[in-house]
């Protein structure tokens, strides 16, 4: 094993992603205090240019190949798993993003390496690494074995301030052995234009699965209307088809910073924090005074919704 | 077309999630179980397959509580075969996925679909350490698979709404984020005639010699309220307390 720690870089259309600068801040601090190295690790074709922006890291090891030239699951996790054998790093961050999900657990298995996910905090000596599990309700603390490890980080949980320096570190070429792929990159597909812009609204009203019925929107978009702002919302309400794509907070989501984000029956599931723990002033009403909303929110309201909305609504 | 399911039960967030006295787990004697929502996902994309061009669709989970009603369930969906695994001790998904592959190689499969992650999966998610295993190709949070001949499209979704379009071959295995359709829903008593009708099939998981990797030191609650200022009172007093909140920060 090598004291190198490992970030592997997100980027998509020649923008690296912000959970990159967030890992390298992280990953500095890791380095400084365990005497390690931290590395960068940018794949892709023709996209040198962008170890310019990675001057947190030590060194950067670029893998420049034809078949890296768009994100592709199965080349990413076969060039990772290649520089991770031939380097044995102590710690591999990876984003618990969309890509990251393909990347981190293939890595685990070809190289044998332990994986802890959801990483929200991890200690400076590297020694625990902390997940939240169970929708946010629980925090686990993890001791990694003694032989490297491979952490998926979610995104916001450190400053990606901290982690974006400009300037290009030594750039070190490897190759990856990528071989036949048998998944093939077709198009990115635009997300569709909605009729409302939410990150452009000051204020959110936003609703989740506590409001249990498509039927019971329009007591929402009523409050929305009277407090001037719009209605977004959680995943679970797009999947359920009650309110377009466009509408939804989180990972996967749109990313908010409203002057007010009123968060009506929704859990606080790490992935619909991620998209608007940055808001001014945040208010969350729910019946569960355990959700884990409530650790982000500004204000916490235990209360039914369907009583809590009316009596809102008819003081304005 | 072959596809395989792979589903697991996990605990009810909705009802109070106790620490066990190790403080290392939960209390898992009385805890609620329900399916994986991500899973109940990856079944009903499974059978919009089966439903738009034929497809023979096996469900097969863990030995585990409550776990014959939830195959159940999946048969009352329309899935065709069911698979219990028996003989696996640890809770890690690494030795789940392994015990998976082991059973799921002496399988005729196409498409392996499993939802895209768990509430519990602590060292990682099924869908990808399970492809690993059989060492087939894989692809996660995906929301679309649709099939022409051998060659499947498949939607993975990034943030901010954005979705790669990638052409893969089989077996390609899948963590499935969103079905085209919302699930399905089963009535309680089309479960209970699946469950006196359907089979289901016992398979031994073998050899694992795979672990987490990493053990757990504590767990515990986030410090829950540790930001917010809480707002008692009735719905009527909340009310005009969030008013003279707005009020003073000049947002009404
Ligand atoms: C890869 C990936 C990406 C994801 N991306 C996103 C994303 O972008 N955005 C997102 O939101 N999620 C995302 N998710 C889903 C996320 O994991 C959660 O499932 C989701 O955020 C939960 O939504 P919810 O809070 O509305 O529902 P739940 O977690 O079911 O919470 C409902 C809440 O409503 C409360 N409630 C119930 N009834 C009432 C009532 N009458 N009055 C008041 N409160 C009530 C309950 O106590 C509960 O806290 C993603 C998941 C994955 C795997």
């Amino acid at each position: 094993m090598s004291n190198q720690i490992f970030v592997i870089v997100e980027h998509l259309k020649g923008n690296i992603e912000d959970i990159t600068f967030e890992m390298l801040g992280k990953g500095k601090e890791i380095a400084g205090a365990t005497g390690g190295e931290l590395v960068a690790v940018l794949l892709g074709s023709g996209a040198d240019d962008l170890a310019g922006q990675l001057g947190a890291a030590g060194k950067v090891i670029y893998v420049d190949d034809p078949q890296l030239a768009e994100y592709n699951p199965q080349a990413y996790c076969k060039a990772v798993s290649a520089l991770v054998a031939a380097n044995q790093p102590k710690m591999v961050l990876v984003g618990n993003t969309s890509m990251g999900m393909d990347i981190a657990g293939g890595v685990s298995v070809a190289n044998n390496l332990p994986f802890i996910a959801y990483a929200s905090g991890i200690a400076n000596d590297g020694s625990t690494v902390t997940s939240s599990l169970y929708g946010g309700k629980m925090n686990v603390d993890s001791s990694p074995g003694g032989d490297g490890c491979v952490v998926s980080v979610i995104a916001g949980s450190f400053p990606a301030d901290a982690g974006r320096v400009e300037g290009s570190p030594a750039v070190e070429t490897a190759s990856a052995d990528i071989g036949d792929l048998s998944i093939r990159f077709k198009q990115l597909i635009e997300p569709e234009g909605g009729d409302v812009d939410i990150t452009a609204q000051e204020i959110l009203v936003s609703v989740g699965r506590g409001i249990q019925s498509d039927e019971n929107l329009p007591m929402a978009e009523e409050l929305a209307a009277k407090l001037g702002g719009a209605i977004s919302c959680s995943r679970p309400i797009v999947d359920s088809k009650w309110l377009a794509k466009t509408r939804q907070v989180g990972k996967s989501g749109l990313k908010v910073k409203p002057k007010l984000y009123l968060a009506l029956g929704i859990s606080g599931a790490p992935e619909h924090i991620e998209g608007m723990k940055d808001a001014d002033l945040i208010i969350a009403v729910n019946t569960d005074p355990k959700a884990p909303i409530f650790d982000y929110a500004h204000y916490g309201v235990v209360q039914d919704l369907f009583d809590f909305i009316p009596a809102l609504s008819s003081k304005l | 077309m072959n596809i395989i399911v792979p589903i697991k039960q996990v605990p009810d967030l909705v009802e109070e999630l106790e620490i066990n006295s190790a403080g290392t787990d939960l209390d898992r004697e009385w805890l609620k179980m329900k399916l994986n929502e991500f899973d109940d996902h990856a079944l009903e994309e499974a059978l919009l397959l089966k439903d738009e061009q034929g497809a023979n669709v096996t469900a097969i989970a863990l030995d585990g509580d409550d776990i014959d009603k939830a195959l159940f369930a999946a048969a009352a969906k329309g899935a065709d075969r069911l698979i219990k695994v028996t003989g696996v001790a640890g809770t890690s998904t690494h030795e789940a996925a392994k015990a998976m592959a082991n059973v799921i190689q002496g399988l005729e499969y196409d498409l392996v679909m499993t939802g895209v992650q768990a509430v519990d999966d602590r060292d990682g998610q099924m869908a990808v350490l399970l492809a690993h295993y059989l060492g087939i190709p894989h692809v996660s949070v995906v929301t679309g698979v649709q099939v022409a001949g051998s060659s499947v499209t498949v939607h993975k979704e990034y943030g901010g709404g954005m979705v790669a379009e990638f052409e893969a071959a089989t077996p390609l295995a899948l963590g499935i984020q969103a079905a085209r359709e919302t699930p399905r829903y089963v009535p309680v008593a089309k479960v209970r005639r699946a469950s006196r009708d359907a089979n289901i099939e016992e398979m031994a998981a073998g050899d694992l010699g795979v672990d987490a990797g990493s053990t757990v030191a504590k767990m515990y609650k986030p410090e829950t309220g540790a930001g917010a200022e809480m707002i008692d009172g009735s719905a009527e007093d909340q009310a005009s307390k969030i008013i003279e909140i707005l009020t003073q920060k000049g947002i009404k």
